[in-house]
């Protein structure tokens, strides 16, 4: 039997829950005191999920960082990768807000877009 | 002098949504003053998600809700001027603005709308002993220099404060590479989101140390070292707790002001609380056509109800305009009162015949209750007895008050806004 | 080789150097740190005292006095605030009172002019925000405040313009005589050799007499934590409130600054370090009770930052101006603390008048007397600012939104003659960051000004100088 502790996110309370779980699977979720926070610790404990928000190179624009975001959840032991893959990429000016900057950002099925717009110098 | 309908003095999320909703309400010509280079304000550089939630039910990043925004001022045409400086307001509502272009001007508005904002609370101001080397900023300044400039300003970060800006950069640094030592908070509890801990610091293990201090900073040309202490319940350091940290960056989140320069310049009443102004229920100031909203009326933690806020500004600014920009002297006002836990309200008073059917009355708490209640008194009457599972300083509160439960109280004289445990 | 090496860009050297501007030789000042007035200088009372404190016939007496009364000129020429705001030394104890007689006489033994003790009513009148404990006060009316940034950059920069050389980031470290007499100064940035040095090096005038003499002297930092309040309560006391003196000095004071905010301070305490400029917990609660001693619910919440300065204390407590006797040529201004800044003018005097004499000078026909300061579009009416703009648009380019510091000024305080290069060393000469947001706002925008005027990358963009750099490399690894 495994035993996970959780801080609960669904509000201000951050119920501590504790999730035993046998061979992956939810047995009993404990310490929350709504549904909101059974839900969190079901889905945080088998898959946990996060938006990466960054910034990448952009050359030739109005400013020297376009910053981006994950269009979507991407699972949170990719996050690290993810994050390599966004640092390494280089765009060029002009950007749109929602333009595509990394396709299936390390095959999340998930892509990082602009999350403003950057004129060309 | 060019005169304006409503000039708005900010160009963030509160001037632009002021902006919007007084053109829908009717404004023929609004200029927006901005003092950066873009729209958009603190967004711009708030390039995390979280926002919008409550306005337009889908989770955007700051610059993608500040965009949502601007479109809109771009299609209906509103008028803005960027890099541009106000200088003083007038009572009789004379803008005087700086800009390269411009230089010098002077704009007679027939409403203004402050829309300042708010700045951090700097290290001088908490008086944290030690040396004075470079490498420790703002939170907010950090924020800037990461994601607008590009500039990374150290590689091993401490963090003083757990406000939501220190806690949003403990991620940021992290995922740009450096390594977050430590987040130390005066206050037994964190003034910053459930979800930012867990997602900021848990998902990194930074460790947040509650009812801790930082007692000196070492380094005497780039920061070397701080030390951190734990704190009693009155805030002084208990001897023996000390820990030393190495550290080339020492990061501060530790609580924002709102920039009421030119308010209190103009003679606009403060309230002593908020460091914002004191409002009405058309969140305008004791100096008629002069309104407010957003973080420089106070400090908000939710964008969603800055937007909500200043929506209202707008349209209340624009029936002053319509109205032939008079002070009215008619109608009942009503005080209210926030005591016993409750720290403050906006807005302090309500015309209750200026007053819409109804009226949402914002306030903090003092402390962290749990299965407390929040009531409301007409006079002597208890008229609003809700519990709430748990109220704490860092989330903004609110009321409704009912129109016709204010005008069926008979010689209604004040409001109170209170904290019961029972 | 150079006639005359002055060591130390502070007030002291800045004013030496000024003087000997006057005269056809060739001298430079070597200053350790990056900028002039990096040591004592910046960290101050701000104050120019009446004179009433040193000792009958002293040399600090005469100094101080001297200082005093050549300010309304040097201001005047040199274009730079000054105010004489008056001081107060307030008694809270009826038996004290003597102590105030004591004062007077002492200043009238020494040229203070107009000295008068006022009675308990007139006091409440001139400063309602006094103690109720005060019983009486000395009222100096010649006592003021100044900017010392301004009066050693100032200083500096007139004597610069007058071909005085400056040498910064360049620490003396070995000084040796030749046979001829010349001095060797070894520095980390090669030899100077001259045939003149004057010792201006403030908290290490020690260090630097005890390379050339073997009748050591010995330099104590006295260390004074202090704290600046908002502008908000400048006006809180309208003239400098000082207690009564005690051996430790003059004490905790309450005064208004020339630019509008109140400080509070100094602390003494004697230490080893003489970088030691760490404000302590300790420190900080010391001064708020002493100064509440005479000023009442003192508005300690505004605060906008606190420092701590070094004064140079001399274990005599004396000004040592003189040719060191077994090296000749050499001559010390050493145990320049308070109030170094307002003798500052009458050393360089006296020490320009030692020097004409023993090196038989003679002055230059074509010495320029003043100097412009940095154009203050806030000081303009507004036709005046509107045309500047016009020519100048920088000026319409507000940077520092706490103290309404243009973009103008501060290109204007880089391109000066010994311009800044540092975020400190705009914030000196602009007051750029010096506000209550301390710079939080302007600080990015200061930097990339920096970085357009003077070719320097973000990454070596300093603080104030050597390893105080504010970044440290771009994001995404891009170089």
């Amino acid at each position: 039997m495994e035993k996970r502790e959780l801080t609960c996110i669904g509000c201000p309370m951050g119920c501590q829950i504790t999730v035993e779980l046998e061979n992956g699977e939810v047995k009993s979720v404990t310490g929350n005191n709504c549904g909101i926070g059974d839900k969190y610790a079901r889905n945080e404990v088998t898959h946990p999920v996060r938006t990466i928000t960054s910034t990448v190179v952009i050359e030739g624009g109005d400013k020297p960082r376009l910053s981006v975001k994950t269009k979507g959840n991407i699972p949170k032991d990719k996050m690290a990768e993810c994050m390599k893959a966004i640092d390494s990429v280089r765009v060029k000016a002009p950007i749109k807000i929602g333009d595509v900057v990394i396709k299936d950002v390390c095959h999340t099925g998930i892509d990082v877009v602009a999350t403003r717009n950057i004129y060309s110098e | 002098m060019k005169t304006y309908e409503i000039v708005i003095i900010g160009g963030g999320p509160a001037g632009l949504a002021a902006a919007i909703s007084a053109r829908k309400a009717g404004a023929k010509d609004i200029l927006i003053l901005e003092r950066d280079k873009e729209l958009g304000g603190i967004l711009n550089q708030c390039i995390h998600n979280g926002f919008g939630l409550h306005t337009f039910k889908e989770e955007l990043t700051g610059p993608e809700y500040a965009y949502r925004f601007m479109e809109q001022v771009f299609e209906e045409k509103i008028e803005y001027k960027l890099n541009t400086m106000v200088m003083d307001i007038s009572k009789d509502r004379v803008v005087t603005a700086m800009n390269k272009e411009d230089g010098l001007f002077m704009i007679q508005a027939k409403a203004i709308i402050l829309a300042m904002g708010c700045r951090e609370r700097p290290r001088g101001a908490l008086n944290i002993p030690g040396y004075r080397p470079a490498g420790i900023f703002s939170a907010g300044t950090a924020q800037r220099l990461v994601n607008i400039e590009g500039y990374m300003p150290g590689r091993e970060v401490v963090i003083l404060g757990s406000g939501d800006i220190g806690l949003i950069m403990a991620r940021r640094m992290t995922l740009e590479g450096a390594k977050v030592k430590v987040v130390a908070e005066l206050m037994p509890y964190s003034g910053g989101l459930k979800r930012n801990i867990v997602q900021c610091l848990d998902d990194f293990g930074i460790p947040l140390k509650l009812s801790h201090t930082i007692i000196d900073i070492e380094g005497k040309e780039r920061i070397s070292a701080v030390t951190i202490a734990e704190v009693d319940s009155n805030r002084k350091v208990i001897p023996g707790t000390e820990e030393r940290y190495t550290c080339d960056t020492l990061l501060l989140s530790c609580g924002l002001i709102p920039e009421n320069e030119l308010s209190r310049n103009v003679g606009v009443e403060m309230n002593p609380v908020t460091n914002g102004p004191v409002v009405n229920e058309s969140l305008e100031t004791n100096i008629p056509g002069i309104f407010a909203c957003g973080n420089v009326l106070h400090v908000h933690d939710l964008v969603d109800f800055v937007s909500e806020e200043a929506k209202r500004a707008g349209e209340n600014a624009y029936k002053f305009v319509s109205n032939g920009c008079k002070e009215e002297k008619t109608g009942k006002v009503v005080e209210i009162v926030a005591t016993q836990g409750a720290r403050y309200t906006v807005p302090s008073t309500i015309n209750l015949d200026r007053m819409e059917d109804k009226l949402t009355v914002r306030f903090r708490v003092g402390q962290v209750y749990k299965g407390a209640y929040v009531s409301v008194y007409l006079d002597d009457q208890r008229i609003m007895h809700n519990k709430k599972k748990i109220m704490a300083p860092g989330e903004m509160e609110q009321v409704i008050l009912l129109k016709n439960k204010l005008e069926a109280q008979e010689n209604l004289h004040t409001i109170t806004v209170k904290i019961e445990e029972e | 080789m150079r006639d005359v090496i002055i060591i130390g860009a502070g007030v002291t050297g800045a004013a030496v150097a000024r003087e000997l501007s006057k005269y056809n030789i060739d001298v430079c000042v070597l200053e350790k740190g990056e900028d002039v007035c990096s040591g004592t200088s910046k960290a101050n009372s701000a104050i120019i005292h009446a004179g009433f404190d040193a000792e009958e016939g002293s040399l600090m007496a005469k100094m101080n006095v001297r200082g005093n009364e050549m300010m309304d000129d040097l201001c005047k020429d040199l274009d730079i605030p000054f105010k004489r705001n008056g001081s107060l030394v307030v008694c809270i104890h009826e038996e004290a009172k003597d102590g105030l007689q004591t004062l007077y006489d002492r200043g009238v033994e020494n040229g203070v002019k107009g000295l008068r003790i006022i009675d308990k009513e007139e006091l409440r009148e001139l400063e309602p925000n006094i103690s109720d404990k005060a019983v009486a006060a000395l009222l100096a009316p010649t006592g003021g405040i100044i900017c010392p940034f301004e009066l050693n950059i100032a200083m500096a920069e007139n004597a610069n313009v007058n071909g005085v050389d400056f040498f910064f980031n360049t620490e003396v470290e070995d000084i040796t005589v030749d046979d001829d007499k010349i001095y060797h100064l070894r520095t980390n940035n090669g030899e100077y050799k001259a045939k003149y040095v004057v010792n201006a090096a403030g908290v290490y005038a020690d260090k630097i007499h005890n390379m050339v003499s073997e009748n050591k002297i010995k330099i104590v930092p006295r260390r004074g934590d202090y704290c600046l309040l908002d502008k908000e309560v400048g006006g809180y006391v309208s003239h400098t409130i000082f207690p009564q003196p005690t051996e430790l000095g003059k004490g905790v004071l309450v005064s208004p600054t020339i630019h509008g905010n109140l400080i509070v301070g100094p602390t003494a305490i004697d230490i080893e370090d003489k970088e030691g400029t760490n404000t302590t917990a300790e420190g900080i609660e010391k001064l708020t009770a002493k100064a509440s001693d005479h000023v009442k619910n003192l508005p300690m919440r505004k605060v906008i930052t606190s420092f701590s300065g070094l004064r140079a204390h001399e274990t005599h407590h004396e000004f040592i101006i003189e040719e060191v006797k077994d090296a000749p040529h050499f001559i010390d201004c050493a145990g320049i603390e308070s109030p170094g800044l307002t003798s500052s003018p009458a050393i360089g005097e006296y020490v320009g008048a030692m020097m004409k004499k023993m090196m038989n000078l003679e002055e230059k026909t074509n010495w320029i007397k003043t100097r412009k300061g940095i154009t203050h579009p806030s000081d303009l009416s507004f036709e005046e600012r509107k045309e500047l703009i016009k020519k100048h648009p920088e000026y319409g380019n507000i940077i520092c939104r706490c103290e309404s510091v243009t973009e103008g000024e501060i290109i204007e305080a880089i391109h000066r003659p010994l311009g800044a290069r540092s975020l400190d060393g705009v914030k000196r000469r602009t007051r750029a960051g010096m506000g209550r947001c301390q710079a939080g706002f302007c600080s990015p925008k200061t930097m990339e000004i920096i970085h357009r005027e003077l070719g320097l990358d973000y990454e070596q963009i300093t603080k104030n100088g050597g390893k105080s750099t504010i970044v440290l490399e771009r994001t995404k690894g891009e170089k």
